[in-house]
């Protein structure tokens, strides 16, 4: 007893932190904390505030700036008039009021999420499949399998989007093919349109769903299977009462893994994509790039930013609560 | 009282100190009954797995209401016999049949038929109530009743105060029973337990076997059990089924089997045994001599299996079956001396190990009876060693 409350007193917040630590750990898919590789993770944190913290704080500014012409192209927030003593402070809330007010940047993020949203659940169907494969293999099979999930990552990302642009277009391998079945008799339009962008995140993003699934699925115990057929479930519902939601860490941390860079994703949409797939990636850089708006592309980054960090949010606050139930 | 004035029937009654509980009401023995009609049918029965042959061809019928119990090592086919009336298996070839209709290509999910895992399998992400009510939720029965049966589960196995707990929550001894519970609320035909008191600790496996047959007798529910532990067996069954290498070797009430072996195998599978190789020399009706090179005396035994003067066989002869004494004993057959060489003091009883003149070791077990017993014999004491025309029987294989 003694013991236990003297554990809890002091720091209740150092545990909080610690608690949101291990969260965090766990959610990465790295297992249980443990204190002593806690100073290992201190260096990565410190990364993490240098190179995403830092720049988004610098990104934030600027969106409150407005747009000018000049080096850098953005006003700046602090004036200081320094015979008058002045410090003048100007913030600019117009760019957050325009993405508000015009309906182009709204549907840029429900396009983008709807795609991300749907993305992310081709995956699931498609990976998990794939993850109970390898964790139901033994030995060398599974070693194989794995590798070769990883081993699309051994050639640049952009040189496998071009391939897909090589594979899809009107004269590509896939329409010779179809042709000379017989299925069709001119070329499908495929390139350029949503169908070809949804291969291709399927295809990027395959991997970061598989890997935590098979993490899942390798740790679920067979027996829960025969438990359940032993009382009285077929396969189809034993997989949705007892698969699903012990591989539940599995799916939630590998829906994260694709849902959330494929909201911000540019160069799948630009390539694959035709010039009406919106998504907000390829605004923000059209903003940035083409009308020269930093300010207003920082608004967007900002708001994308909010919209991501959201559902992580979520999820975890949902997981603090089965790990105070537990 | 000496240990040499003490009977065999005494002796016996002490070693079997787990005797069954007899308050309630033993199971009808229908398998003594010729006409009797089985409840489950082994017909003829092979697994082979690969070129591994996991089940040789065992018949085997079990009765309503028994309490069977398949025991042998690993590897001797016990699990997969267990495994194929469950219906995670099918057989290579044969017939399996459950209250007379036949299982083949009948799947787990549809047959009436229960299973207790050795690991006891509870859903991690259930509580305990939920563990035992999922079952009964494939019944499309109403919450209410299902919300019923689930507690009177509870009741019965002790745990109605844990249903809201996590499997993880629980000691062993409560997820045994949480496992035993859900296993049961289904109102199975039969109920099949692998290992069932496998993880359980000496102390706790002793008290709940007695809950496990008083369970199986209020419920009625025909069990057959999994285990590779003679003791378990032999408190538990009805009837005991011995397994090596894919083959049922002997099939028994558990006194048959310990007292009339029919193999060198089971008779040093179930509980110890001497055994004493030698030749026939005399071959009467109910009788045989044997003379062993091991000792000078023959040895004359009571006998119901046929074989021929000049056949080499095994005597086998229960530790608790012989008794010690300094002064030779009167009678001329079944007899011998040896020193003793060590003695394990048990508190119950004491086990001596006693060396032949011949090289051969016999080992002994005494009841102590008295509290100076251990006293009487001591290491390095000249012994002999005698015992009944009943006690010992011959063993062909």
């Amino acid at each position: 007893m003694t013991q236990s409350t003297s554990h809890q007193e002091p720091a209740i917040g150092l545990a909080r932190l610690a608690q949101l630590f291990s969260m965090l750990w766990q959610f990465i898919g790295l297992g249980r904390v443990n204190w002593g590789r806690l100073m290992v993770i201190a260096v990565p944190y410190f990364w993490l505030a240098l190179f995403f913290f830092i720049p988004f704080v610098v990104v934030f500014k600027i969106s409150l700036a407005e747009s000018a012409i000049a080096v850098p192209p953005y006003s700046s927030l602090l004036d200081w008039d320094l015979e008058e003593a002045y410090l003048n402070i100007k913030i600019n809330l117009g760019n957050y009021l325009f993405l508000w007010e015009d309906s182009f940047y709204l549907d840029a993020y429900l396009s983008s999420i709807k795609i991300a949203v749907i993305s992310t659940l081709l995956t699931l169907v498609v990976g998990f499949p794939i993850a109970w494969l390898i964790a139901r293999s033994e030995g060398t099979t599974r070693t194989v399998l794995l590798a070769l999930v990883i081993l699309p990552f051994w050639t640049s990302f952009l040189l496998r989007v071009y391939a897909w642009m090589a594979l899809l277009k009107k004269s590509g391998p896939i329409n010779d093919i179809l042709m000379a079945v017989g299925l069709i008799d001119q070329p499908i339009q495929m390139l350029q349109t949503d169908f070809a962008v949804y291969i291709g995140i399927v295809y990027t993003y395959l991997p970061f769903m598989i890997l935590p699934l098979y993490t899942a699925l390798e740790k679920l115990d067979m027996t829960l299977v025969e438990a359940a057929a032993d009382l009285g479930y077929r396969p189809v519902q034993s997989f949705f009462a007892v698969i699903v939601p012990l591989a539940l860490p599995g799916i939630v941390a590998g829906c994260l893994l694709v849902f959330i860079p494929v909201v911000g994703e540019y160069v799948i949409p630009a390539l694959l994509g035709g010039s009406d797939t919106l998504m907000i990636g390829r605004v923000l850089w059209d903003e940035f790039s083409i009308n020269r708006d930093w300010p207003m592309a920082s608004a967007v980054a900002t708001v994308m930013l909010v919209l991501l960090v959201l559902p992580i949010m979520l999820v975890r606050n949902r997981a603090d609560d089965q790990e105070g139930k537990a | 009282m000496t240990i040499a004035e003490l009977s065999p029937e005494q002796q016996k009654d002490t070693n079997k100190a787990a005797a069954k509980n007899p308050l309630t009401a033993p199971a009808p023995d229908l398998w003594r009954d010729p006409n009797a009609k089985p409840f489950v049918v082994f017909d003829n029965v092979t697994k082979k797995f690969d070129d591994f042959t996991a089940v040789d061809n065992i018949s085997l019928n079990i009765y309503r209401r028994e309490l069977f119990c398949l025991l042998g090592g690993s590897g001797s086919g016990k699990s997969t016999l267990l495994r194929m009336l469950a219906g995670f298996e099918q057989p290579t070839s044969g017939r399996i049949l459950i209250d007379g209709v036949d299982m083949a290509g009948i799947k787990p999910w549809n047959r009436p038929v229960n299973m207790m895992f050795q690991s006891y399998a509870l859903f991690p992400h259930l509580s305990v109530e939920k563990n035992i009510a999922f079952g009964l939720k494939r019944e499309g029965l109403a919450d209410g009743d299902i919300k019923k049966r689930v507690a009177n589960m509870l009741d019965m196995v002790q745990l109605g105060h844990l249903g809201k707990r996590k499997p993880h929550q629980l000691s062993g001894g409560q997820r045994q029973r949480v496992a035993l519970a859900r296993s049961l609320v289904k109102n199975p035909k039969l109920l099949l337990l692998d290992e069932p008191l496998g993880a359980l600790d000496k102390k706790l496996r002793e008290e709940t076997q007695f809950e496990l047959m008083n369970i199986q007798e209020e419920t009625g529910v025909t069990f057959v059990v999994v285990t590779h532990d003679q003791e378990e067996a032999m408190t538990l069954a009805t009837r005991i089924g011995v397994m090596n290498t894919g083959n049922i070797v002997q099939v028994g009430e558990p006194h048959d089997i310990y007292e009339y072996p029919n193999s060198a195998f089971v008779a040093r599978f179930i509980g110890s045994v001497n055994l004493i190789n030698g030749r026939i020399i005399e071959d009467e009706v109910d009788s045989v001599r044997v003379k062993s090179q091991d000792m000078d005396a023959p040895l004359y035994l009571n006998h119901g299996i046929s074989c021929a003067p000049g056949q080499e066989v095994n005597v086998a002869i229960r530790p608790e079956k012989i008794m010690l004494s300094r002064e030779l004993p009167e009678q001329t057959d079944n007899r011998c001396e040896g020193t003793i060489e060590d003695i394990a003091y048990m508190g119950s009883m004491s086990i001596f190990r006693i060396r032949l003149d011949s090289g051969k070791e016999i080992r002994v077990t005494q009841p102590n009876i008295a509290r100076d017993m251990g006293a009487r014999f001591t290491w390095n004491d000249r012994v002999h060693m005698y015992w009944d025309v009943d006690s010992a029987v011959v063993l062909t294989s």
